[in-house]
C-alpha cells in the first residue's frame, strides 16, 4: 500500500471518530447560533455569553455535581437564522452529537422551533433569547425561559409615556414577526388600559428596507409616539428613517435593535431612542451567586472589546441557571437537574428567576423584570441609561426624545 | 390627501434607483440574453463600496459614486470573461446556473468577511419639508444622480461609436460581427456596463439605507419586476418601469398595511408577463 492511501485510510478513521464525543469528565451543550443572517448580530452576542460562561466554568475547574467536576463543552452549528436549520440542527444536536443539555437559538421563532425538537427528545433546554410567551403555554416539559415574556416588552415605554403625557398618540409599528406581533398585541391592550389613542397600528415584513411609506403614514396619523420595531436590521433603518424624515414625535421606543452597542454606529439618529431592555450593566442585582452585574460587565468588555448587552448577559446567565441547578441536584441526570430548575428562585446579575410549575404554563418565567434604557448624549458621547422604571433609573429620562 | 402625495414623490424617488439597477439587468439580457444572477451581490458590491470609500478614506459620499462606478465596470468585464463568455450562445440555464454560482460565492464571501452586521454610511444633506412630511435630501439626490447616469448611458449608447456597437450587437449578433465589430469584446464592455449601473445603484441604495451582505437579494427580486414592467432589454423602460414600481408602492402604501405591497407588485408582474410580455415601457417592439 503507497503512502497516499496511508494518508487516506488516516483521514478516513479520523473523519470517522465523532468529534464531540462525550466522555466522562465532560458536559457537553449543544446550541445553534445565527452566525448569519438577520439575527447573527444578537445571536452572536448571546453566544459570546455563553463563551464566557463556559470559560469561567473551566477556569475554575468545572461544574460540580457530587463528587465529579464536569468540564463544559460546546457543540454548536450556524442556524442562518432559518427555522428549517434550526429543526435538522437540534435533531443532530441530540441524536448525532449526543448533547446533553441544550441552549435554546436566538429569537422566539427560531425557540419555538428548536422547542418541537427538545420535547421529541425530552432534553432540557434553556430558553434564552425567546420571549414569545405562546412557546410556554404549550405544556412543554424541558422547556425553561429567562427572558420577561414578550407581553411585558413595552409595559414600561407605556407607563413612562402615560406619565409624561396621559393623551399621547400612539403609532404601534412593528415585525411582522412572532416575537414582535406578541410584543405588539399586548402593548395594544396595555396603551388602551392606559387611556392612550392607537392612531396607528401598522405591521410590516421583517426584510423590510425603505420605511419612508411607514413613516409618512406615522405623519399623516398625527401620532406623537412610536412603540415597535423587530429585530436589528429592521429597528436600526427605522430609527435612521425617522431621524432622516425629520418625524414629529416626542418618543420612540423600539424593539431589540437599540440595544445593542453598535446602535450607536447610527449617530444622531440613535440619540433619545429607547429600549425595553432584559438587562443593564448598571441594574443593582445583588447575585445569590456568580458575578455582579458591574462585575460581569468589566470582565466581558476586557474579553471582547465591546460592552455588554443584553443578550451577552442572558447568555451567561442562562449557564450559571444550568450550573447552579446541576450543583444543587448533585447530578447531571436529567430529572434530578428539571427537579432543581423546577423548584428554583434566585438573584444572578440577570436579576431573579423563578420558573412556572403550572403544567399548562411550565417554564415559562416569573419573576424577572425588564427595565427601559435610553441613549442619551452625554460629554458628546451616546450612552445607554436606564430612565425607568424611576427605582432603577441611572439617569432623568430626556423627554420629548430629540 | 398630501400624505398621499408625498408617499407617491417618495415612491417615485426610490423607484427611480430601483430603475437604475434594473437597467443594468435589462441591459445584459438585451446584449447577450444573460439573465444576471448576481447581479444583487453586485448591488451589495456598490454598497460596501460606498461605505468604504466614504466611511473609512473619508471620501464625500456622492465623490465617492464614480469610483465605484468604474471599479463596478472592470469587476463586470473581469467576470465576463471569467464566468460568462463560455455560456453565451449556450442553453439559457447555464449562464442562469453559472451567475448563480458567482453569486452564491459572492455571498458566501461576504458573509464570511463582514458577517450579516448591518452597515451605516452616515449622509447629512437637506431635505425638503413639506406640510410636515420631509423628503430626504439623499432620496431627492438619489434621483439626480440615477438622472445623470441614465442620461449618460443613454448620450453612450447612442452617440458614441462603442454604444452603437452595443446596440448592433443586441441587434443582431451574426450581423454586427459581418460588419467588423468585435462582439466579444463588445459583450464584456455591455456586462461591464451592466455590472456598473447595478454597483452605482447599490452605492446609491447606501445613502439612503443601511444595508447587510444580503441585503443585495430584495433588490435584485425588485430589478426583475422593474424589467418586466419595463420591458425585457429595454434600459429606458427599465428605468419608467422602476418609477413606476415606486409609483405603485407610494400609491398602494396609503391605504393598506405595507405588508400588501409584495403581494400587490407580484401580482402586477404576473400581470404585466401575460399581458404586455414585452413589458409596458417597450413601445418600439410592441408596433
Amino acid at each position: 500500500m503507497n503512502k497516499s492511501w496511508l494518508i487516506a485510510a488516516a483521514v478516513l478513521c479520523l473523519a470517522g471518530t465523532p468529534a464531540f464525543a462525550a466522555d466522562e469528565d465532560t458536559l457537553t451543550i449543544g446550541f445553534t447560533v445565527s452566525q448569519t443572517g438577520a439575527l447573527n448580530l444578537d445571536s452572536i452576542a448571546q453566544l459570546h455569553g455563553f463563551e464566557m460562561w463556559r470559560d469561567d466554568v473551566n477556569a475554575a475547574g468545572g461544574i460540580k455535581a457530587g463528587s465529579k467536576h464536569y468540564k463544559v463543552r460546546f457543540v454548536s452549528y450556524d442556524d442562518q437564522s432559518q427555522p428549517g436549520r434550526v429543526q435538522q440542527l437540534y435533531t443532530r444536536l441530540i441524536v448525532e452529537d449526543k448533547a446533553q443539555f441544550l441552549f435554546s437559538p436566538y429569537s422566539s421563532g427560531l425557540v419555538a422551533t428548536a422547542t418541537v425538537i427538545s420535547e421529541q427528545y425530552g432534553k432540557l433546554m434553556m430558553s434564552i433569547g425567546g420571549a414569545e410567551g405562546k412557546t410556554y403555554q404549550l405544556g412543554n416539559k424541558f422547556l425553561f425561559q429567562t427572558y420577561t415574556s414578550a407581553d411585558h416588552y413595552l409595559s414600561g415605554a407605556i407607563e413612562l409615556v402615560k406619565s409624561k403625557n396621559a393623551s399621547a398618540k400612539v403609532a404601534l409599528v412593528y415585525s411582522d414577526d412572532p416575537f414582535s406581533k406578541a410584543v405588539a398585541i399586548a402593548a395594544r391592550e396595555q396603551a388602551k388600559q392606559a387611556g392612550l389613542q392607537i392612531v396607528l397600528d401598522e405591521s410590516y415584513p421583517p426584510a423590510q428596507t425603505d420605511f419612508s411609506a411607514i413613516i409618512n403614514k406615522v405623519v399623516s396619523s398625527g401620532a406623537d409616539t412610536l412603540l415597535g420595531g423587530g429585530h436589528y436590521p429592521d429597528g436600526a433603518t427605522l430609527a435612521r428613517q425617522l431621524y432622516d424624515q425629520k418625524v414629529n414625535l416626542k418618543w420612540a421606543t423600539l424593539l431589540v435593535a437599540p440595544d445593542s452597542p453598535q446602535f450607536s454606529s447610527l449617530g444622531p439618529a440613535a440619540q433619545g431612542i429607547s429600549v425595553p431592555s432584559q438587562w443593564a450593566p448598571q441594574v443593582k442585582y445583588k447575585p445569590d451567586f456568580g458575578p455582579t452585574p458591574v462585575e460581569f460587565a468589566k470582565r466581558f468588555e476586557a474579553k471582547y472589546n465591546i460592552a455588554p448587552g443584553y443578550h451577552a448577559a442572558g447568555g451567561y446567565s442562562g449557564g450559571m441557571l444550568f450550573q447552579h441547578a446541576i450543583e444543587q441536584a448533585g447530578s447531571i441526570e436529567p430529572e434530578k437537574v428539571a427537579a432543581e430548575l423546577n423548584k428554583m428562585d434566585v438573584t444572578t446579575l440577570w436579576g431573579a428567576t423563578k420558573f412556572s410549575t403550572d403544567p399548562k404554563s411550565h417554564g415559562l418565567q416569573l419573576a424577572h423584570q425588564m427595565v427601559l434604557t435610553q441613549w442619551q448624549m452625554k460629554n458628546g458621547q451616546l450612552v445607554k441609561e436606564v430612565v425607568w422604571p424611576l427605582a432603577a433609573a441611572t439617569a432623568p429620562v430626556v423627554y420629548p426624545y430629540r | 390627501m398630501f400624505g398621499i402625495l408625498a408617499s407617491i414623490i417618495d415612491g417615485v424617488l426610490v423607484g427611480s434607483v430601483y430603475g437604475l439597477a434594473a437597467m443594468g439587468l435589462t441591459l445584459i439580457w438585451g446584449v447577450m440574453n444573460v439573465i444576471n444572477l448576481s447581479h444583487g451581490a453586485m448591488i451589495v458590491a456598490g454598497m460596501f463600496g460606498l461605505f468604504y470609500l466614504s466611511t473609512l478614506l473619508g471620501a464625500p459620499a456622492y465623490a465617492a459614486i464614480p469610483p465605484v462606478v468604474v471599479a463596478g465596470f472592470a469587476v463586470g468585464v473581469g467576470l465576463y470573461w471569467i464566468a460568462v463568455h463560455r455560456m453565451i450562445g449556450r442553453p439559457p440555464l447555464m449562464s442562469l446556473l453559472a451567475t448563480f454560482s458567482v453569486n452564491m460565492v459572492l455571498i458566501g464571501l461576504g458573509t464570511t468577511v463582514w458577517g450579516t452586521v448591518l452597515f451605516n454610511v452616515p449622509v447629512s444633506l437637506p431635505g425638503i419639508t413639506w406640510q410636515g412630511y420631509t423628503f430626504t435630501g439623499t432620496h431627492i439626490m438619489a434621483a439626480v444622480v440615477t438622472g445623470a447616469i441614465a442620461g449618460l448611458l443613454y448620450l453612450f449608447l447612442y452617440r458614441t461609436r462603442p454604444g452603437k456597437a452595443i446596440r448592433a450587437v443586441a441587434s443582431n449578433r451574426e450581423a454586427a460581427e459581418l460588419n467588423g465589430i468585435p462582439t466579444r469584446q463588445v459583450l464584456s464592455l455591455a456586462f461591464g456596463l451592466g455590472i456598473a449601473l447595478a454597483c452605482s445603484s447599490g452605492a446609491l441604495i447606501a445613502t439612503m439605507f443601511p444595508f447587510t451582505v444580503l441585503s443585495g437579494t430584495a433588490y435584485q427580486l425588485k430589478s426583475f419586476v422593474v424589467t418586466v414592467l419595463g420591458g425585457l432589454g429595454n434600459p429606458a423602460g427599465a428605468l419608467f418601469g422602476g418609477v413606476a414600481l415606486g409609483l405603485l408602492e407610494g400609491l398602494v402604501t396609503p391605504f393598506m398595511p405595507v405588508s400588501w405591497t409584495s403581494v400587490i407588485e407580484f401580482v402586477v408582474f404576473v400581470i404585466v408577463l401575460i399581458a404586455f410580455p414585452a413589458g409596458l415601457f417597450n413601445f418600439s417592439r410592441r408596433r
